[in-house]
C-alpha cells in the first residue's frame, strides 16, 4: 500500500463516519422531542455533513481519478463504505440517539485534538476547524446522559439500557489497519491505542455522575473498516442515495 | 497589482468588502473575518473566504454575490477558493461588528475562542435591555454559529453568537 492509497482510505472512513452519522440525525429533523432539541440535533447533523464533504473532496482529489465529493458520497456501493458500525446503528429512542452521541463525540473529541497535530495540512486543517464543533457535540451528549441518568426512575433505566445495548459497537472505534499504520508512521495518521484509555475515563467519569453503571466488556462487533455492515446501512443508502441513482448528476 | 484592466487586487477587495453576512445582514463578510484575500494569479482574481462552521451553508450564496458583485463591474474572470485554514475564530470580528450584531438583537461573543467555552458562556448580556441574567435555551440556536437565550429580566429570547 502506497502512501497515497492509505490517505485515500483514511480520508474515506473519517469521512464516511461523519456522513452517516449526519444522515442519521438528519432523518431527526422536526421529529425530535422538543423544538430546541431538533435545533440541536440538526445543528449536528450539519456539522458532520460539512465534515464529510471536506474529507470526501480530499479523498476524491488524493485519488486523482476525476471524482468529487458528491460522487463518493452517493454513487459508492455499501461495501465501499468504511464507517464505524456504531456510527450507523438507527436513532431508536431518544436515550439510544443520546448513547450513540456520547460514546461517538467522546472519540472524535480525543481524535481530532490528535489530528490536529497531522503533517498533512488539510487533514490537519479540517481537524482544528471541525474540533471547536465537536466540543459543543460532546458537551450537548454529555449533559443529556447525566440529566437522564441522574433524572427519573424510567429516564435512568432508559439511559442505562440504552448504553449497554449499544456498547458492543464502540471497540472497533479503537481498531487500527495498514492504513492507519503506515499513517502514524508518517507523521499524518493518529494512533488510536493512547486514545483508549482516555476515552474510558472520561466515558466512565460521565457515566458515574449520570449514576450509571460502566458496562462490562464482552464480544465486540467489527467490521465496518472493511466495509461489512450491519443491515441498518443499506437502509440509509437506499434512501440518501435515491435521488443520484435515479437521476445521476442532478443538480438544482 | 496593477494588471492589464488596471483593476487592482485591492479595488477587487474593496469592490466585495460590503457585502453582506446572509444570515446577519448588518455586519459584511469583511467585518465577520470571513473574506480572507484577494490575489491575482493566472488571469483570474482569486478570493478567498472561510466559512465560520464547516458546513455554513451561507458559503455558496456568498460566492455567487462575489461574483455578481465584481460582474456588476465588468470583472468575470473570478475564482472563489475556500479554505479551512487557519480556522475562522470569532476572535477576527470586529469591535465595530460587535456593536452592529448588539443593536441587531444579537449578543456578540464575550470572550477570545477559549478552550473553556461553557464556563464562560453565562450571564450573556441582553441585547434588548442589557441585563446580565440571562440563562441558556439550547445551546444550537436558528443558525451554525448561534445559540438560544432567554432574558430573565426582560424575557425576551434572544440569539448569542457563540464563541468559536
Amino acid at each position: 500500500m502506497t502512501k497515497q492509497e492509505a490517505l485515500y482510505k483514511y480520508s474515506i472512513r473519517l469521512g464516511d463516519d461523519a456522513l452517516i452519522l449526519g444522515h442519521r440525525l438528519s432523518e431527526l429533523c422536526s421529529r425530535a422531542p422538543f423544538i430546541e432539541e431538533d435545533l440541536a440535533l440538526t445543528n449536528i447533523s450539519l456539522d458532520m455533513i460539512g465534515r464529510a464533504q471536506a474529507l470526501l473532496a480530499y479523498a476524491a482529489e488524493t485519488e486523482g481519478k476525476g471524482k468529487d465529493a458528491d460522487f463518493l458520497a452517493y454513487r459508492r456501493p455499501e461495501i465501499e463504505y468504511q464507517n464505524h458500525l456504531l456510527i450507523e446503528q438507527p436513532n431508536g429512542d431518544f436515550a439510544q440517539t443520546i448513547a450513540r452521541q456520547f460514546f461517538v463525540s467522546a472519540f472524535e473529541y480525543l481524535f481530532y485534538i490528535e489530528l490536529e497535530k497531522s503533517k498533512d495540512a488539510t487533514l490537519a486543517a479540517i481537524a482544528s476547524k471541525t474540533i471547536k464543533e465537536i466540543k459543543y457535540h460532546q458537551q450537548h451528549a454529555a449533559e443529556w446522559v447525566i440529566r437522564l441518568g441522574d433524572g427519573t426512575e424510567k429516564s435512568h433505566a432508559k439511559m442505562q439500557h440504552a448504553i449497554d445495548d449499544l456498547w458492543m459497537w464502540t471497540g472497533e472505534l479503537f481498531e487500527m489497519d495498514e492504513v492507519d499504520n503506515l499513517l502514524i508512521k508518517e507523521g499524518i495518521g493518529v494512533d488510536l491505542v493512547p486514545l483508549k484509555a482516555a476515552w474510558y475515563n472520561q466515558i466512565q467519569t460521565v457515566l458515574t455522575e449520570a449514576t450509571l453503571t460502566m458496562p462490562e466488556d464482552g464480544y465486540m462487533q467489527t467490521g465496518g473498516r472493511k466495509g461489512a455492515h450491519t443491515e441498518n446501512l443499506g437502509h440509509i443508502l437506499s434512501e440518501m442515495q435515491y435521488l443520484q441513482r435515479a437521476y445521476p448528476d442532478a443538480t438544482w | 497589482m496593477v494588471t492589464d484592466n488596471h483593476i487592482s487586487v485591492i479595488d477587487v477587495y474593496n469592490l466585495i468588502s460590503d457585502i453582506p453576512d446572509p444570515e446577519i445582514p448588518v455586519i459584511t463578510i469583511k467585518d465577520l473575518g470571513m473574506l480572507r484575500k484577494v490575489d491575482f494569479d493566472n488571469d483570474n482574481y482569486v478570493v478567498t473566504i472561510t466559512p465560520t462552521y464547516t458546513a455554513c451553508p451561507a458559503m455558496k450564496m456568498i460566492e455567487d454575490q462575489i461574483k455578481e458583485r465584481l460582474h456588476e463591474h465588468h470583472i468575470d474572470n473570478v475564482k472563489v477558493n475556500l479554505t479551512y485554514t487557519p480556522a475562522w475564530t470569532t476572535d477576527w470580528l470586529s469591535e465595530e461588528a460587535k456593536q452592529k450584531m448588539r443593536q441587531y438583537g444579537i449578543a456578540p461573543p464575550t470572550h477570545s475562542s477559549c478552550s473553556k467555552i461553557f464556563a464562560v458562556e453565562e450571564h450573556i448580556q441582553c441585547p434588548q435591555c442589557k441585563s446580565k441574567n440571562s440563562s441558556v435555551i439550547s445551546k444550537f440556536g436558528s443558525t451554525a454559529c448561534k445559540a438560544l437565550y432567554k432574558c430573565n429580566d426582560c424575557k425576551e429570547v434572544f440569539d448569542y453568537f457563540k464563541c468559536h
